[in-house]
Parts: C-alpha cells; structure tokens; sequence
C-alpha cells in the first residue's frame, strides 16, 4: 500500500486520448473552441512541469527559506487571482483589505495548523508545507472572492435600505449587518458543503487517495489527515472571510458615517 | 437651532445664510430638482457640503459625531424603505439601530390607528402597499423621540384624507411635545396648512450679485 503505482511516460501519453476526444467532439458540433483547449492543454502541462521540477529542486534542498518563498508566491498570487475575478470595479481601499485579510487569515490558520495539531517535522518540511498551505489557501482564495463579490453586490442592490439605517441613527456597522451577513454565508457555503453535504459522497474517496500518497500510509492515517486537513481549511476560509468582512464593510462609508457609494 | 453660511453643494446648493429656530414646522418649497432634498440631508450629516458651514446648537455639525446626531436629528427618507420582517419588527427597527429603549405593543397599535394603519403587528411588512409602506416608515421615524424631525416628502403616496389625517396627528405631536420638524413638500397646500415658517428654495439659494438675509 506505501508504493505508488507509476505511470510511464507513454501511459501517461495515452491520457492526451481524452482531450483527442473533445476536440473531435467540438469539431463535429461545429463549436469553435480548438484553438483554447489546444492552448489550455499545452498551458496545463508546461505549468505542470515547470511546478514539478520546482519541486523537485525544493524537496531535495529542504530550506526553511525556500518553504517560505514558496508561501509567499502562492499567497500573492491568491490576491492577485482575486483581483482578476471580481467582476465588480475595486477601490483601493477593499484591495488593501483583501489583501491583508488573506495573508493574515491563512497564515494565522496555518500555523495553528502547522505548530499545533500537525506539528510537522521540522516546520518547514515542504512535502507538508507546500501542498498544505496551498489547500488552505486555495480554498481562501475562492471564500474571499465569494465574499467580495456579496458584499459589493449587497451595497449596491440594498444601498437604500442601509441609508435609512443611517438616517435613524444607526452606526455603520449595525446598518451593514444585513449585507454583511449575507456574504458571510455565501462566502463560506462552499466549504460548508463540502463537509457535510452530498458532495462529500463524491468527494471524499477521491481526496483520500489524495491523502495517502500525501502521508505515504493507509487509508486510517489518510481519513485522520484528511479530517484534519477539512477542519484546517474550514478555520482558514472562516478567519480571512470573517476579516474581511469586518475590515472590508467599512470602507463603504467615509468618516461622516455616509455611504461613499 | 441650525445655522447655514456660505453654504456650496456641487452646482445645487449655494446658501449665504439660513437660520433655523427650534419648535417650528418648517417647510422647504420649491420645485422638483431645485435642492430641497439635498439641503434637508445636511441637516443630519448624510451629505457634507463641499464648502461653507452648517451649525446645530452653535456647534459645527461635522464636529459633532454623526451617529450621535442622527439619533438626535432622525430623518425619513423620501422612498419608503421596508426592512425584513414584521409590521412590529418595522415599526421598532428605529429604535434597535439607535440602541433606544423598544416600546409596548399598546403603543405601536394606538400608533397605527392614528395613521389609518390598519394592519396587524405580526403581519410580513413586504405585503403593504405603497402608501401603506410610507405610514409604516412615517410610524417608525416618529417613535424614535427625537429633537428634530427631518421629512422629505413624507405623504406623497398618500391619498388626500390619510394625509390630512396624518399630517394633523403630525402636527400636533411636534406641538404638544415641542420638537422641531423641517418637511420637504411640493405640495403648497400642506406648507400652507401646516407649516409655521415657509422656505422658498428660490429665494434662499444665491443668484449671482444677490444675498439673502
């Protein structure tokens, strides 16, 4: 059960089948979309590589500094992957937010994780730390988009609403509860259901093949990582939603308590 | 009660001087787009104007903390907003966001009855109708027992017997109590009939080489 099955370089060859398949399949149906997958195919696997060799290089020089650059890059581009996807124009001031609401928020989650209930050895050991400080956040990344995108939807959409809680002398904060509540749940649904909900069905054996070769020991050890990796995630994506939140709500309002929008 | 000088708001407002007394109702008249809205809205700080001052109890009112005004200085905005929840829920909101002591049921009713509500408590608020809405919003901004009462166009959805109604149970709650109430109208029967003081927004707002004292 400890070893890996490799795959050779012509089975992993044969695999390129099933983008063969959807192209033929997109050709057929006339949908002009060759040139992407092509593209995206040829992307996925340069990327790979390129990562893989990284990693390599990584694993065999085990150096606290390397783990940390690696964490650094990750995190920056989480921000920056945000920045792209919000739909929805962001001011300056909600950038800064997210950005230190996702540096603190996964931080703080991971070296709870880390020091506390995985306690790798040493703390740096990047076969853990890489993989690990990218689930969290990963799934961050995706809490906080979700969270950005209602709370600057609410704004706009219950703009009146907060503004006659304004006008009755309501304080900033308590006029934005409903708003910001909203996006709290939004938010953080995903991650919510991928623990308890049907999902989990379909997911969980999946992510446990993902654990054994992460810990290299049977499927026992693997469902204890697993948990634990779940609950990581869970405190990570609630921490950087939560901060954001609280720190990004007020910069609707300017210092007169008047909403800027 | 409020003092205005030099008041400039973007190309709307431009005030020389403008002195408010407590105790009145005070009408703004004018036309649509002539600024009655805007010039109500600083009077509790939810616009700031780009130049000039507005005094509240001869201190500046940008100096004074703005949520603590507004529970001093409460205003009805002029589209009826309807929060989650119950006409009870509606009525009390007022009074949860401002961190004030919530009332008896006695006393929501009895003020229902006197705006020709006549809707349960336990009723889910979206069901109202407009005019019906805008006495619920009315209800909640008078229970807020405040100093000043800033209305922008608080029966305009109404027909004309609930807005006498209204606007005489108005009246004489600002007079019995001794608040001060400014009301945006265009309606110049409802200045007429029930305010102490008219401010005509033409007159007040400066035309160039003129002043008003």
């Amino acid at each position: 059960m400890n070893e890996m099955l490799e795959i050779t370089i012509w089975q992993l060859v044969s695999a390129y089948i099933f983008i063969v398949i959807l192209l033929a399949v997109v050709r057929w149906r006339k949908i002009s979309r060759e040139k992407e997958i092509v593209i995206a195919t040829l992307r996925m696997t340069i990327q790979l590589v390129l990562v893989g060799y990284v990693l390599i290089y990584i694993f065999e020089h085990e150096k606290m500094i390397y783990s940390l650059i690696v964490l650094v890059i990750m995190e920056t581009f989480a921000v920056y992957n945000i920045y792209k996807r919000s739909k929805q124009k962001l001011s300056k001031d909600l950038k800064k937010i997210i950005a230190i609401s996702m540096f603190s928020g996964t931080l703080l989650a991971f070296i709870y994780f880390d020091f506390i209930v995985v306690q790798f050895s040493p703390w740096y050991d990047p076969r853990y730390f890489i993989p690990i400080a990218g689930m969290l956040i990963g799934n961050s990344m995706t809490g906080i988009t979700l969270g950005v995108s209602a709370l600057i939807e609410g704004f706009t959409s219950r703009k009146k609403e907060v503004e006659a809680a304004l006008m009755l002398g309501a304080t900033p904060n308590k006029a934005s509860q409903g708003i910001v509540n909203h996006a709290f749940d939004a938010a953080i649904l995903p991650t919510i259901n991928s623990m308890v909900g049907m999902g989990g069905i379909v997911f969980l054996p999946g992510m446990m093949t993902g654990g054994v070769i992460l810990s290299g020991a049977g499927p026992l050890e693997a469902i204890k990582y697993q948990i634990a990796i779940m609950l990581g995630i869970t405190g990570s994506v609630s921490l950087s939603v939560i901060l954001f939140l609280f720190l990004g709500y007020k910069t609707f309002f300017n210092k007169y308590a008047q909403l800027k929008w | 009660m409020f003092l205005i000088r030099n008041l400039k708001y973007k190309d709307i407002l431009d005030i020389k001087k403008l002195t408010i007394e407590s105790g009145n109702i005070i009408c703004l008249f004018g036309a649509s787009g002539s600024g009655k809205s805007t010039l109500l809205k600083m009077f509790n700080v939810m616009l700031t104007p780009d130049e000039g001052e507005i005094n509240y109890k001869d201190t500046a009112i940008t100096a004074l903390d703005p949520v603590q005004l507004r529970k001093e200085v409460v205003m009805l905005g002029q589209d009826p907003i309807v929060f989650e929840g119950t006409v009870r829920d509606n009525l009390l909101i007022g009074l949860r966001f401002s961190g004030k002591n919530e009332v008896e049921d006695q006393q929501l009713i009895s003020l229902m009855k006197k705006l020709h509500l006549n809707k349960e408590l336990e009723e889910d608020a979206s069901n109202l109708s407009g005019g019906e809405q805008q006495r619920l919003a009315f209800g909640r901004v008078v229970l807020m027992d405040a100093t000043v009462y800033l209305m922008d166009e608080p029966t305009s959805a109404l027909d004309q017997d609930t807005e006498t109604a209204v606007m005489d149970y108005f009246t004489e709650f600002i007079k019995k109590n001794e608040k001060t109430a400014i009301m945006v109208t265009h309606s110049k029967e409802i200045a007429d009939r029930y305010s102490d003081r008219m401010i005509y927004m033409d007159e007040i707002l400066t035309k160039a080489g003129e002043s008003y004292e």
